[in-house]
């Protein structure tokens, strides 16, 4: 199948830095692609040069298999990181304005229903929670019926109830079949909403693939937790690897079975015991060394 | 070019501009304000006054009447007396130019003090040197009255006031509100959809020029209303030189609206335009007998060719024939700062 966004070693220098660094990568339609990486790492830079908002030192970019015409800004949806919109207008206004600009165009009432736009249509655009406002955004990123859409980090700032549901929204308009290329610096965000993720640090993509792949690919293994107090002090001849971190004692294994059976023998109490499997922030970790927030 | 993005993009500056109360109200408030008060310090008239001191004095104001100073120094028109203890005192003020002439009341010989570097302290030397001379001494001349109506101050200061908000109003509310909006991202924005750079300078500035002959109108009725304003050529003469006028200056704005992201760089950027351009451009006070280069400079101002217009048409009964040269250079220069203004836009730098 042909990619509906095809991305060939992109360079985005400013002056001697360079902010993007040889990334390609392709997208199948229907596909939500996220771009993970902590701040710097590129993701917003590399988004921007294939939304057309600047332009790449070096680099191809194909958008249903040819370069970017101008009929690409009538067929795909963007949503900036930060973004401020014309002034003294209402979210109604706002949205009208913003269709008037297309030729292809949602129905408004769709939009408003989708987005939960209701109860805050008819106050001004910026006198509204964030939450409203990154929903409003998204409505604003959908009026033309995009076929391929662009969230730049768009659950930052968000409250954790606000974020499931922004969640839950992007989930709804994946399913409509539409692709999605998200960039975010919250693996549960990536593990959550992505089909495909490419790991980005200091301007170049370490690591690609679906969430579970990256997972099974870079970071083996489970983590049993267990309070300090349960294990101490640690039993002479423990047969497994053992590290304090804070007031527990984590140890990593490949097999959860027989841990926990070494525990028992060992007379481990284990009502409080945690068994964590690894994330995307573990194959951050493991292929950087550096959490995703540092 | 689409129609219907342009008049979007029109429709939402115009809801902004109405809807920003503070701003809206300003721009009819502030000519107003300024010709009202005008008007009230001159009275209608235009006069310089010149200050002279006088000493001993136990106070600051003094008597006319009682003053032992020459009778006909007393009757002169546009002199202001102030009193002073002593000579010191007034040495000091007249030094730090708060006075132009210095006098010491009493019989002949009079005495008075005046600074060299002082332009009204030598004209009222001058005036003062005229009191003493008795009336059949007086050289021979005949004095002939100015034929039809003259021109009171505040006719001459109101188009001048009304093209200085314009300025203002078109500079700013083009080149700094675009800036700003390059600045906060709401450009970059606009440029992820299919609206054209060309679809919202042209927007911007059909959107300005609507205001600025809005509150012109709204202005110059209410202005006119209180002081009755004489106009002896036609208002839609005078229409169309302010119509060109606001377009050749929110061409400008649009040059200065066409690049950077620093509002503090903007603003000293539009101060640097418009201070000169409102002092050179015969807004408050007429350029006649300034150096020929500073008249030269003025001219390449479009303030300057709107108010010579302006003016003609008002004052003069001049019709659009005799302001030709003017609406000429006032449409050429609209036409080179839009072509610039569109060549250098950019969205985002």
């Amino acid at each position: 199948m042909q990619p509906i966004l095809e991305v060939k070693n992109l360079v985005k220098k400013y002056k001697q830095v360079v902010a993007v660094d040889g990334v390609s990568f392709a997208l199948a339609p229907g596909v939500c692609f996220g771009l993970l990486g902590p701040n710097g790492a590129g993701k917003t830079t590399t988004i921007e040069v294939v939304e057309d908002v600047i332009p790449p030192t070096a680099g191809e970019i194909f958008y249903k298999g040819a370069a970017r015409t101008s009929s690409f800004r009538e067929e795909v949806g963007i949503q900036f990181q930060s973004t401020a919109l014309l002034n003294f207008m209402t979210v109604r206004e706002t949205l009208e304005t913003f269709q008037s600009f297309f030729n292809t165009t949602a129905a408004l009432d769709e939009l408003v229903k989708l987005c939960q736009l209701a109860e805050f249509l008819n106050q001004y655009n910026d006198r509204i929670s964030g939450g409203q406002r990154q929903r409003f955004l998204l409505a604003l990123a959908l009026i033309n019926r995009p076929e391929l859409l662009f969230l730049d980090e768009p659950s930052t700032g968000l409250d954790p109830q606000a974020r499931r549901n922004l969640w839950d929204l992007i989930r709804k308009i994946k399913a409509e079949g539409k692709t999605i290329i998200l960039t975010t610096h919250y693996m549960e965000e990536a593990q959550y909403l992505c089909d495909e993720v490419a790991i980005m640090d200091y301007g170049r993509i370490i690591a690609q693939g679906s969430p579970d792949a990256l997972i099974r690919r870079y970071s083996r293994g489970k983590t049993v937790v267990i309070p300090v107090d349960r294990l101490a002090p640690i039993p002479e001849g423990f047969p497994l690897p053992v590290r304090m971190v804070k007031d527990n004692v984590e140890i990593k294994t490949d097999d959860v079975n027989q841990c926990l059976e070494q525990l028992i023998n060992h007379g481990v109490e284990l009502s409080d015991i945690t068994v964590r499997s690894p994330n995307l922030e573990t194959v951050f970790l493991n292929l950087t060394g550096r959490k995703l927030r540092e | 070019m689409s129609f219907k993005r342009l008049w979007a993009i029109l429709k939402a500056r115009n809801l902004e501009f109405f809807r920003d109360r503070s701003a809206f109200g300003w721009n009819f408030l502030f000519p107003f304000l300024l010709v009202a008060g005008f008007a009230i310090i001159f009275g209608g008239k235009t006069y310089t006054e010149y200050k002279v001191g006088v000493f001993p004095s136990a106070s600051e104001q003094v008597s006319i009447e009682r003053l032992n100073i020459p009778q006909r120094f007393k009757e002169m028109n546009y002199l202001k007396f102030l009193g002073f203890p002593d000579a010191a005192q007034g040495l000091e003020k007249l030094k730090h130019h708060r006075i132009d002439f210095l006098l010491q009341t009493g019989n002949e010989p009079h005495q008075y003090w005046v600074s060299d570097s002082s332009p009204k302290g030598y004209v009222v030397e001058q005036m003062f040197k005229a009191s003493l001379i008795p009336p059949e001494g007086e050289p021979n001349a005949e004095k002939k009255e100015i034929q039809g109506l003259a021109i009171r101050y505040i006719d001459w200061l109101f188009p001048g006031i009304l093209a200085m908000n314009m300025m203002f109003s078109a500079l700013w509310g083009v080149g700094y509100v675009v800036v700003r909006y390059r600045k906060n991202g709401v450009l970059k924005r606009l440029k992820v959809t299919p609206l054209t750079a060309f679809e919202y300078i042209t927007a911007q500035a059909i959107s300005r020029i609507f205001l600025l002959m809005f509150t012109l109108v709204i202005v110059w009725t209410g202005c006119d209303l209180i002081f009755s304003f004489r106009v002896q050529g036609s208002y839609i003469d005078l229409f169309v030189i302010f119509f060109l006028g606001s377009l050749s200056l929110t061409a400008l704005g649009l040059v200065l609206a066409s690049r950077g992201t620093s509002e503090e760089f903007t603003t000293g950027i539009l101060n640097f335009i418009s201070w000169p351009m409102m002092f050179l451009s015969e807004v408050w006070f007429s350029l006649e007998g300034a150096p020929g280069w500073v008249k030269s400079f003025a001219k390449i101002f479009p303030l300057t060719h709107m108010l010579t217009a302006a003016r003609k048409i008002m004052h003069d009964a001049a019709g659009l024939i005799d302001v030709g040269p003017q609406i000429m250079i006032l449409s050429l220069m609209t036409l080179a700062f839009l072509t610039l203004g569109a060549a250098l836009f950019s969205w985002n730098k």
